[in-house]
């Protein structure tokens, strides 16, 4: 198997996530997106591990798994917090701070 | 690789020479690959809440699936465990708990889709450019499958500083999420 095989792979699933990211509104939808780049970053840490037989890429992987979830918890929190005062979650009718 | 000791712990299998695990890998990318891909696509752009957590579970699993095809299974199972058992779960009720978005998430408009297709194709473009330019043909050749007491002695031992904050990240965060989310 080649390396670039992965790293490829990984950065569709990372430009797909950034269009998810950019084109949709619905709050959760975007908090999906952001799962989906870091597990590109994920399957790139992984790969670099076994393309140099050490540990500490893996290590770093299970890293970005805990941040993840922190994230997730955090970002539900405030979507729901969203819902509760607004009635809908639309990410593109929050614009308070617009000047 | 863990696919040679998976075949050699199957009684009654003929053991793989190196070419046909070669083949046997590559196929199984190819498969896994495709099927990701496929999926993350329809995740971003289903109207339907529900349905793209479902995509999104298609994809954490293959991406599980590519960690195992690494020799990284420790990884893979935490994947499995943290991912589709936990944070997939959240996102379930997330979507559960606000209702106004259970249906659809309807168009935004031609335009801001253009252009958010557009920046994914550049990232994309300018990625895959400088990969293929930096690693053309590096092979993959990992003579072991790594296991989990190595990553829990580089846990424990070089990482543990990381380790520690990442500890009081996750209290932080959960501190922080039941304050944000506590309805008075």
């Amino acid at each position: 198997m080649l390396l670039n095989q992965f790293l490829l792979l990984s950065a569709v699933l990372f430009a797909i996530g950034v269009y998810g990211v950019l084109a949709r509104r619905n709050g959760v939808l975007v908090l999906m997106s952001i799962e989906l780049i870091l597990n590109a970053v994920n399957i790139n840490l992984v790969s670099f591990a076994a393309f140099r037989e050490a540990v500490p890429g893996e290590v770093f992987a299970l890293f970005v798994v805990a941040v993840a979830a922190a994230e997730v918890g955090v970002g539900l929190a405030m979507v729901l917090l969203l819902y509760r005062n607004r009635r809908n979650i639309d990410l593109t009718e929050i614009d308070l701070m617009r000047g | 690789m863990s696919v040679v000791v998976l075949c050699a712990a199957l009684p009654g299998l003929d053991p793989l020479t190196g070419g046909e695990v070669l083949v046997a890998q590559n196929v199984a990318f190819a498969v896994i690959g495709l099927t990701m891909v496929a999926a993350a696509l329809r995740m971003v752009t289903t109207t339907n809440v529900v349905h793209a957590a479902l995509y999104l579970v298609i994809v954490l699993a293959g991406a599980a699936g590519l960690f195992i095809l690494l020799g990284a299974e420790f990884v893979a199972v935490t994947q499995v465990l943290v991912y589709i058992g936990a944070i997939v779960v959240l996102f379930l009720f997330g979507i559960m708990l606000t209702r106004g978005s259970y249906g659809t998430d309807e168009d935004v408009g031609r335009e801001r889709h253009l252009m958010a297709a557009l920046v994914g194709v550049l990232v994309l473009g300018v990625t895959a450019g400088s990969l293929v330019d930096t690693f053309r043909d590096a092979e993959l050749a990992r003579s072991a499958p790594s296991t989990a007491a190595q990553i829990g002695d580089s846990i424990f031992g070089q990482y543990i500083v990381p380790f520690e904050a990442i500890s009081v990240l996750l209290l932080a965060a959960l501190i922080g999420a039941v304050v944000v989310a506590r309805s008075d």
